[in-house]
């Protein structure tokens, strides 16, 4: 059958018909449609369909790797997806997953995010991969993710290892016909492993367990070497030599395309080709490729010059590697057919010069949605904020973020999730006078609780927004994990009943709202303010379904 | 047959519903097909914009290089100009003339439309009242801008007409017939 399918939607078909039992994930762009595609397809089988998938979201990206994990130690297959910067949050139970190792197969999908399109930073997943020295696959393009994910789930088997499958927004969000499988393959059945002792992570057990890691790491690289992902081609000029991973490997081919086309003269056509798209990196096909005569070998890769560096140290000292490090490709920024292009004939003019993007064209930076309740508490505690000569408003990680800009210029800092609470509690603990934090509400469970926590064991002076529009918003509503329970979790948490308000983000009731700020800051201790209202967008949805 | 298309906007104007269309009628005619979009943040009324790629032959990059883009089809005039470094020397702009102002640094709306007349091949139009000329609703001016384009995309006007009708048949007549008249509003006018 053939699908029009986003890079995302190739690999959630690809893992259930792969015989996937569960999805464990928490949005985050350019991840979600990973998840959201899952839940859709299990809502059309309907309840009463046999073999369901659990496809629930997870709190934060740590307990969805440990949910996962739980699944396949009982023989099922899971898959965990993320952005990259969850790699991070989930980094204590990934690692330990590499040592443990699994019962049935896991995957664990990192979107990356490249030019930062949607995120703070462009760090690169396989970094984590080879951290945590575990087989990496890094699809070039929407068949290959599709057909990878029956691959990978099949590897992590035989080789009883967690598999990083990592791809980047181009291959995300960018859609393609994939062609699927007919008849998907059936779901494990339960299945407790037999060596509990693997999954005993004491350390007399973990040494073994490593010593086992580090002894498959040739098996590893035998897999990558043998693996019909990889591919090396000779070229009719060997004395250069070209490395794609993932991605790159199309501008390669599209370069090389329209050189005909003298768009770009290309100079590079007769280079041998070593496309790879699963790690550790194949040795014995760099060695063929040293062997045939390699002296000049050029490097592109999406993300971080991981492969680039590897290299230098796998081929002799004679050889030159060139690619991000040496400036042959922008050393930041995912790559473009043009930035290849260029690295391909550095020398040449393009033959015709692009036109130019006339200087009246302005920027046009996101903004809050009119209508959005961030915006009447963003209004309300800069007003209130000025009535203090040196307020600090300590942001966090979601569609608020946007109050950094204007018209607000409300926040002060906004550096991962959940950190508005506790860089709050560390400017109060510091003697800042007043210290806000504001965090919306699926960050507040993903990844604030544990802070606010902190807050009421030392009586921190900090008053806590949490702007709920219940719902996880900036990715496109989805569930959140603390809707209709926020005021419960923060009294459990310790916070005094009395400091816990609730207000609702309208302009009519910006007096009202101003007042249970003021009293929160006059308060010498820790104070939650709800401000609550739903999304707009998610309340236009529920309002068309409804009609 | 090679088309390469950027589709340009404001985050929330419609863009991906001219792409669906589009790459339902390419598919059905065989073709390979890559669109790239634009997810997550810039979509809360930044500027969006999308790589569309039609081929009879297979398609590797998900996106198009600087002066390779056959037409640009933009929602919004200045968001046209945006991408101008991507326009083949003889590509066509189909673009709305109406802008959309949500910033306070807008530029002069008579500039933009000098910039964009300067392009040899453009059809600058005014969907909004297309549209309401047509009896179709505001959210169908998507769909003047794709009816427009139709004598430069490649694909045959029926064929983009079955495809309008194969991508809103699950919402009904009335929406079908609506989006018809919009995609002949567009059409007629991009002709003249």
């Amino acid at each position: 059958m053939k699908h029009l399918l986003l890079g995302d939607e190739a690999i959630a078909q690809g893992a259930i018909d792969a015989g996937l039992s569960g999805v464990y994930a928490y949005p985050g762009t350019p991840s979600t449609e990973i998840t959201e595609y899952i839940q859709l397809s299990e809502k059309r089988k309907g309840d009463e369909a046999k073999d369901k998938i659990f496809c629930q979201w997870a709190t934060n990206e740590k307990t969805a790797m440990e949910g996962a994990l739980g699944m396949s130690y009982m023989g099922k297959r899971a898959l965990v997806c993320m952005k990259h910067v969850g790699m991070n949050v989930c980094a204590d139970a990934f690692m330990n997953a590499a040592i443990t190792g699994v019962n049935g197969g896991l995957v664990v999908v990192a979107a990356d995010d490249p030019s930062m399109h949607s995120s703070q930073n462009e760090q690169d997943s396989r970094f984590y991969a080879k951290f945590a020295m575990i087989p990496c696959l890094e699809p070039s393009n929407q068949q290959e993710a599709y057909d990878m994910m029956h691959y990978a789930f099949d590897l992590s088997e035989s080789l009883r290892t967690p598999i990083l499958l990592r791809v980047t927004t181009r291959m995300a969000h960018s859609r393609a016909v994939v062609e699927t499988m007919d008849t998907p393959r059936e779901q494990n059945a339960l299945s407790a492993p037999e060596n509990t002792n693997h999954f005993i992570l004491l350390p007399a057990f973990a040494r073994k367990n490593y010593a086992e890691l580090v002894e498959a790491q040739s098996d590893f690289v035998q897999t990558s070497e043998e693996s019909q992902y990889n591919q090396y081609t000779k070229g009719s000029n060997p004395k250069k030599a070209i490395v794609t991973t993932g991605i790159a490997y199309n501008y390669l081919m599209e370069a090389i395309g329209e050189a005909s086309n003298t768009h770009y003269p290309l100079a590079n056509s007769e280079a041998s080709i070593l496309k790879i798209t699963q790690y550790p990196l194949p040795k014995a096909l760099i060695d063929q490729m040293v062997a045939d005569g390699a002296e000049e070998i050029l490097v592109m890769e999406e993300g971080q010059p991981i492969v680039e560096e590897l290299l230098r140290g796998m081929v002799p000292s004679s050889v030159a590697v060139n690619g991000r490090l040496t400036g042959d490709l922008p050393r930041m920024g995912e790559l473009t057919p043009d930035s290849v292009a260029l690295a391909l004939s550095p020398h040449s003019e393009a033959s015709n010069s692009p036109l130019p993007i006339p200087e009246l064209v302005v920027g046009r930076p996101p903004a809050l949605c009119q209508g959005c309740g961030h915006r009447d508490m963003y209004a309300a505690l800069n007003e209130v904020a000025r009535e203090h000569e040196n307020a600090k408003i300590f942001g966090d990680i979601g569609c608020y973020t946007l109050g950094a800009l204007s018209p607000f210029h409300a926040i002060h800092a906004c550096v991962e999730m959940g950190a508005s609470i506790t860089m709050a509690k560390g400017a109060a603990d510091a003697g800042q006078f007043p210290s806000f934090a504001v965090i919306g509400d699926s960050t507040f469970t993903h990844s604030g609780m544990t802070g606010l926590l902190d807050c009421v064991n030392s009586k921190a002076n900090v008053v806590v927004l949490i702007s709920d529009n219940l719902t996880t918003g900036m990715t496109g509503g989805q569930d959140s994990a603390g809707t209709g329970r926020l005021e419960a979790i923060c009294v459990g948490l310790g916070v005094e009943k009395e400091h816990v308000r609730v207000v609702v983000p309208l302009p009519k009731n910006m007096e009202e709202i101003k007042q249970v700020l003021r009293e929160e800051v006059a308060y010498n201790g820790t104070s939650v303010v709800i401000a609550r209202r739903e999304c707009i967008q998610t309340l236009k949805r529920h309002l068309k379904a409804k009609k | 047959m090679k088309r390469d298309i950027i589709l340009a906007g404001v985050g929330g104007q419609g863009i991906l519903s001219i792409a669906t269309v589009i790459g339902e009628a390419a598919l059905k005619e065989g073709l390979y097909l890559k669109q790239a979009e634009v997810h997550g943040m810039s979509q809360r009324g930044g500027d969006v914009q999308s790589n569309l790629r039609l081929s009879s032959e297979p398609i590797y990059s998900d996106l198009i290089p600087k002066g390779g883009a056959d037409i640009i089809i933009s929602l919004e005039p200045m968001e046209a100009l945006r991408y101008l470094p991507y326009l083949k020397p003889d590509g066509w702009i189909v673009s709305s003339c109406k802008p959309f102002v949500n910033i306070p640094n807008y530029p002069d709306i008579e500039q933009v439309l000098e910039h964009i007349k300067a392009v040899k091949n453009h059809v600058l139009l005014d969907v909004e009242v297309l549209a309401k000329e047509a009896g179709a609703p505001l959210q169908a001016a998507n769909m003047v801008l794709l009816g427009a384009a139709i004598p430069m995309l490649g694909i045959d006007h029926d064929k983009i007409v079955a495809g309008v009708e194969r991508i809103f048949a699950r919402k009904g007549e009335a929406v079908v017939a609506a989006n018809l008249a919009a995609i002949e509003a567009g059409f007629r006018a991009s002709r003249l």
